[in-house]
């Protein structure tokens, strides 16, 4: 597997999150929740202007093997969503860390950050699962 | 990987999606060393046959030609389903489902009981599938000497030499062969073949195969509760002659009789998601059938399902997914035959 971007944090449900620094984040699922959910087929994304609440289902992936709810790392208000997955849902599969993110929101409270894994956190936690 | 019928097997080898599309375009290798081999002979083979199996084996006039059937228990549930092919005069060769395989060759021994045959389950050998549109031409020129004439191999048929057999058969809805061989040989063909262009394909790729081409899967569709009428098998069973006295067969005249019996369909979903197994089938308010293999068809870029439906449930059947009722559409199966729908959507 690649080494994890140290630039982003990290969620125990296989989410990931990068902090923009205008007070917005991007949000998508990680490299190793994308190889263990298999070709993705479907994604159902948020609305746009929802309220998120941290930790609370927000978003959809179904792959050839399962449906996976997805969790919103932190509070907020989304502001953006990756329409060109609708279509191509393999994008995550492709590029889970870039061109597969997700959505965009508008922190409610960037201090949230603070409680969700670094990159080496997450890859104990991975780690651990595969053995 | 994932444990299928005792076995430790590969969900794919990279992509689901990929493999089943190179099985529709191309050619793709299938590792089926988990189903058995299954070797009968004697004077009374043909009559214990006859005797065992729903389908009938003295259809098989031709050496090498192959049967599909259901085994049956005396209340008409399917044991397995199997495929018999007629190897020589008292010569057959059966191929049984991996986790069936322990329990069939029990009820087999069983019911042999006073037939002068022998019965030989043939562990010591592998068996890999080659599938696709190109399947044959880039399997042929590896095959041994002794297999050369199954370029003419006909669809259905077989030929041995040694204890090399190789079929024209599959479970993927595309032309290529099934090759038995033995496990000291079977790694060395398989890298021929990956040499040759054939791309290994996992058990996700077959499932999603033989669901398009309409395909049961045993403990899935069909188990020891359902009788070949109720799981789109109905072709399978050979009434005639009349006199054949199958096992099940009273049972099974029973269903046939009874017009509340349940229908097997298939099932599109136009909208978004992904049915799968399990999930009930709602007209209305009432709850009028199950999915019994559901998924997403790279063919068509949807999901499809094959259910057991009442008989009285119409054609207006929704699903509910993630909270929501959605329509399913009856469609006839297969889905799909040489890459393309077999319906408009």
């Amino acid at each position: 597997m690649n080494e994890l971007p140290n630039d982003l944090r990290y969620a125990s449900s296989h989410e990931w999150i990068r902090n923009e620094g205008d007070g917005t984040a991007t949000v998508g699922i990680t490299d190793h929740a994308q190889a263990q959910l298999g070709d993705l087929v479907y994604i159902e994304l948020p609305e746009l202007g929802s309220q998120l609440e941290a930790g609370k289902e927000c978003a959809v992936v179904e792959s050839v093997k399962a449906a996976s709810d997805i969790y919103s790392p932190v509070g907020g208000e989304v502001i953006a969503v990756n329409e060109a997955l609708a279509d191509a849902p393999e994008t995550i599969n492709e590029s889970a860390f870039a061109d597969g993110w997700i959505f965009r929101l508008r922190m409610a409270d960037p201090a949230q950050l603070e409680e969700l894994l670094d990159a080496d956190a997450y890859q104990e936690l991975v780690d651990e699962e595969v053995h | 990987m994932v444990p299928f019928g005792g076995w430790e097997m590969p969900l794919h080898y990279g992509s689901q999606v990929s493999e089943h599309q190179v099985v529709r375009t191309d050619a793709g290798l299938f590792d089926v060393s988990h189903m058995r081999v299954l070797d009968l002979s004697g004077s009374d083979a043909l009559l214990f046959l006859q005797s065992l199996l729903a389908n009938d084996v003295a259809r098989l006039k031709k050496p090498g030609k192959a049967l599909y059937s259901c085994m049956l228990r005396p209340d008409g549930g399917v044991l397995d389903d199997l495929i018999c092919y007629f190897v020589a005069k008292n010569q057959y060769r059966m191929v049984v489902n991996a986790a069936t395989a322990d329990k069939d060759l029990s009820w087999m021994t069983r019911q042999s009981d006073g037939y002068r045959l022998e019965l030989v389950a043939r562990r010591e050998l592998a068996m890999i599938a080659v599938q696709g549109p190109n399947a044959r031409a880039k399997t042929l020129p590896l095959l041994p000497p002794g297999l050369r004439e199954a370029a003419g191999l006909e669809p259905f048929h077989g030929l041995g030499h040694g204890d090399w057999f190789i079929a024209r058969t599959g479970y993927t809805g595309e032309d290529g062969f099934e090759i038995i061989l033995p496990q000291s040989q079977v790694v060395g063909l398989w890298e021929r073949l990956i040499k040759a262009g054939v791309s290994p394909c996992g058990l996700g790729a077959r499932d999603s195969l033989r669901l398009e081409a309409g395909m049961n899967l045993y403990g899935n569709d069909m188990d020891e509760t359902i009788s070949p009428l109720e799981c789109g098998l109905a072709w399978t069973v050979a009434w005639e002659p009349e006199g054949r006295d199958f096992i099940g067969r009273e049972a099974l005249q029973r269903i046939a009789d009874n017009t509340e019996r349940r229908h097997f369909t298939g099932l599109l979903l136009e909208d978004k998601g992904v049915l799968r197994q399990s999930m009930a089938l709602f007209a209305g308010e009432r709850v009028v059938g199950e999915i019994t293999s559901g998924g997403f068809s790279p063919s068509l870029q949807r999901s499809i399902a094959m259910a057991r439906v009442s008989a009285d449930a119409g054609e207006d059947l929704q699903v509910e997914l993630r909270g929501k009722r959605l329509p399913v559409r009856r469609v006839k199966l297969p889905f799909v035959r040489n890459g393309k729908a077999m319906f408009d959507f």
